[in-house]
């Protein structure tokens, strides 16, 4: 790609050294630790689905059983694959047996290792190969079907029931929508299980549950094919159980997913021992199950200026970046987020905005870029707040951007109508086949605003970078240098479900979908 | 210049003419697009009190529904002269007349705790007051001095925020709501007020709720001494709190 900003490269680099120390040096703590809801992934990844007759998720109560017995540190992938060998069952038969009593798999007998992770990876093995079969059948079906243009086209469902959530993706899609995100109800991230069965109550979303993958999946493959277009599927591996919810992503074939290293910690008090370790394994799924993840930028601009904390979104991509590929993820799976966030009074503020989105795109050229839409500066005037959505389009458009989160006319007021999506649809149809090359045709002005904004965010950004590679990342959050956020090391939700690993712990899926040690 | 011909007791919409009555709206009806759909249209507007009403847009949204843009006109007045609209009433100064009024009234650093409760995560509105930034060109309350300011940003639970409220002494604690659909908002403002009265200490402590859908008719309903709507900055949050403390003597 020509660069039309000239930005520095050896800062970039700079940069990016910088980030890829700070995530090696996570690594390490990672390395050495699991969590509950990586537990329960591993049991998820091996069969076992249900809940118990009250509501409990089986998946919990067999890591509840292994906790109770003080096995945590082994890992759930040994004491299932020992109840295995000795009992003959399978995982979910197993998971039945010790939720009704009949069975106490931490007092068995100690079986052969060796037969214990033959068993297990026999298993394992199975899984990963539906989640290549999953793979292959996007792939198939983007090479049959076809799929819309970049920047796709990305709106949000948000009824809290899922059969109406259908109706509302169905009707996006022959709108013209390329990806559908259903939407959390409000406080699914801090639940430390994953509901269970199709839903039909939520607060401002709807619950993320396998059954709910399901529906969805199966509804806009259909109306897939009625279009001509592959219709992507979004959801949002965040909060306690990132991975469990990646785990059945990848299994109910999602395309997107929501994935920040970080955004837990900063934006939900999770603490930050468990988001760190979580997300490490969230993105090996997501990373081998071809789905592409988006980072969550946006939101530092949300709860800081967006003119005065660009650089902190830049520094963000750059660390997301290394997260990511520590777990395997490629380039072209990583849709760092950014936002069009400015207050829209501010003079030449489009031009900054510009700049920003062409910074970001000249470097990382091959990610998919996910933009935010216009929020915090949304107010109840729908007829300006249409105009912000289509400058927030023409930006995109004229810096190629990939993911587009279309703003909604009614951002300020309520979840959208049926009808507020469709204006939103046609707003980007509009600007993104009326001046669909524009960009290609645009240079911009040596030592101008634009280059001069895209240099001084890249410097900022460098030496923030540069500031936390010295001070490691823990501390960092912990003297509220991200987004003016402070976390402490033992602070926040879920840090009972850290857990010191054992040598002898095991999981089989990190060897088979990313290769190298256990 | 204002038409001086206007009878305030009797107005209606203004297109472009005094009492034309015309008004735009747009809605979506489960019906196909087609002749039938915009007759729909019609009569609903005529149901609503719309005489003469047009469509001037209609449109597919791919599910068998139609979006409907519609002209008419009003036929009904409002009395606008004997409206009375509870409101916070209070004399708004800026945050430099607060800071005076404080230090000369007060006396001492006041101590207000704020959190966006329940399940809402939405911080926007607390930061908007609270956050030192503040929000659009208003600075928020944590930068005012002689304001003690917290932030316990989203998701608080409230028996945290009264735990807080009480460890602090707060003289004032404010909620922020945004997620208001299927009002799941009201019962937890309730229920903070149960909780600081089965403390006892509603009495001392200024309660204030804010929001988007927050009016405050709907606050003092709940037992509040002041709720906040869209538009609301710092400076009119801090106003309200100062003037209330000095006139309670809460000093």
């Amino acid at each position: 790609m020509q660069s039309k900003l000239n930005l520095d490269k050896a800062l970039i680099e700079r940069a990016r050294n910088s980030a890829r120390n700070i995530a090696e040096d996570m690594q390490g703590f990672i390395d050495k630790h699991t969590t509950i809801t990586v537990e329960r992934t591993i049991v998820r990844l091996l069969g076992i689905d249900g809940v118990d007759d009250i509501e409990r998720p089986l998946p919990n109560v067999i890591l509840d059983h292994i906790k109770e017995g003080g096995g945590l540190s082994r890992g759930a992938a040994y004491w299932l694959g020992n109840a295995i060998v000795n009992t003959g069952k399978t995982p979910q038969e197993i998971s039945e047996e010790v939720s009704s009593g009949e069975l106490d798999i931490m007092t068995l007998p100690t079986a052969d290792e060796k037969r214990i992770k033959e068993e297990i990876g026999k298993l394992a093995e199975e899984m990963v190969s539906r989640i290549k079969k999953n793979r292959k059948v996007r792939e198939d079906f983007i090479e049959n079907l076809g799929e819309g243009n970049k920047p796709y086209l990305y709106v949000i469902v948000a009824t809290g029931n899922i059969y109406e959530d259908v109706l509302q993706a169905q009707a996006a899609a022959r709108q013209g929508a390329d990806i559908i995100a259903v939407i959390r109800t409000t406080a699914q991230s801090l639940l430390d299980y994953v509901p269970f069965g199709a839903t039909t109550e939520g607060f401002g979303g709807t619950y993320a549950t396998q059954e709910n993958f399901k529906i969805m999946r199966k509804a806009l493959d259909e109306v897939g094919e009625e279009v001509g277009r592959y219709i992507r599927l979004c959801n949002y591996c965040s909060g306690l159980c990132m991975p469990e919810i990646a785990a059945m992503g990848a299994m109910e074939r999602l395309d997107v997913m929501l994935n920040d290293a970080l955004y837990g910690i900063l934006f939900r008090d999770i603490n930050m021992q468990r988001t760190l370790v979580d997300q490490y394994f969230s993105r090996v799924i997501n990373g081998f199950a071809g789905i592409i993840i988006n980072t969550g930028e946006d939101n530092y601009l949300t709860t800081a200026d967006a003119v005065e904390e660009a650089h902190t979104v830049l520094a963000s991509q750059f660390i997301n970046e290394h997260f990511a590929l520590k777990a395997g993820i490629p380039e072209e799976q990583m849709g760092l987020g950014h936002a069009f966030e400015m207050n829209p009074n501010i003079e030449n503020g489009f031009l900054w905005e510009l700049a920003q989105a062409q910074m970001t795109r000249e470097i990382f050229p091959k990610a998919p870029l996910k933009y935010m839409p216009p929020t915090k500066f949304k107010t109840g005037d729908v007829f300006k707040g249409h105009v912000q959505d289509a400058l927030f389009n023409m930006a995109a458009i004229m810096t190629g951007q990939s993911l587009q989160l279309l703003g909604m006319l009614t951002e300020a007021i309520h979840t959208p109508f049926l009808h507020d999506r469709a204006l939103s649809i046609e707003n980007a149809k509009y600007i993104f086949g009326n001046m669909r090359n524009l960009g290609d045709e645009i240079e911009y002005k040596k030592d101008g605003i634009i280059q001069t904004r895209a240099a001084e965010v890249l410097e900022k950004s460098a030496l923030m970078i540069e500031e936390i590679e010295a001070e490691g990342l823990f501390n960092t959050i912990e003297q509220g240098k991200l987004a003016g956020v402070k976390r402490t090391f033992n602070g926040g939700k879920g840090l009972d479900g850290v857990i010191v690993k054992e040598d002898e712990y095991f999981n089989p899926f990190i060897k088979l979908m990313l290769g190298g040690k256990e | 210049m204002a038409n001086q011909q206007i009878d305030l007791t009797s107005v209606k919409p203004y297109g472009d003419t005094l009492n034309d009555g015309m008004m735009q709206m747009s809605f979506t009806l489960p019906v196909p697009n087609g002749a039938e759909a915009e007759e729909a249209a019609k009569r609903l507007a005529v149901k609503m009190g719309i005489e003469e009403p047009s469509v001037v847009h209609a449109k597919d949204l791919g599910v068998g529904y139609t979006m409907f843009v519609v002209y008419g006109k009003c036929n009904y007045t409002v009395d606008y002269a004997n409206i009375e609209v509870p409101k916070v009433d209070v004399e708004v100064m800026d945050k430099y007349d607060v800071e005076a009024f404080i230090k000369e009234n007060i006396k001492r650093d006041i101590v207000i705790v704020g959190a966006c409760t329940g399940t809402d995560a939405h911080t926007v509105g607390i930061d908007a007051i609270m956050n030192m930034k503040g929000y659009d060109g208003h600075y928020g309350l944590e930068r005012y001095k002689g304001v003690d300011a917290h932030n316990l940003g989203s998701q608080i639970p409230n028996e945290d925020l009264v735990a807080r409220a009480i460890e602090l002494n707060a003289d004032a604690i404010i909620v922020s709501q945004v997620v208001t659909q299927k009002d799941v908002h009201i019962p937890n403002l309730t229920q903070l007020v149960e909780l600081l009265e089965a403390e006892g200490i509603r009495d001392r402590v200024l309660l204030v709720c804010g929001g988007p859908r927050i009016n405050h008719e709907l606050a003092k309903e709940l037992g509040y001494d002041a709720g906040f709507g869209r538009g609301t900055y710092a400076e009119h949050v801090a106003s309200f709190i100062v003037n209330e403390m000095l006139r309670r003597k809460l000093v």
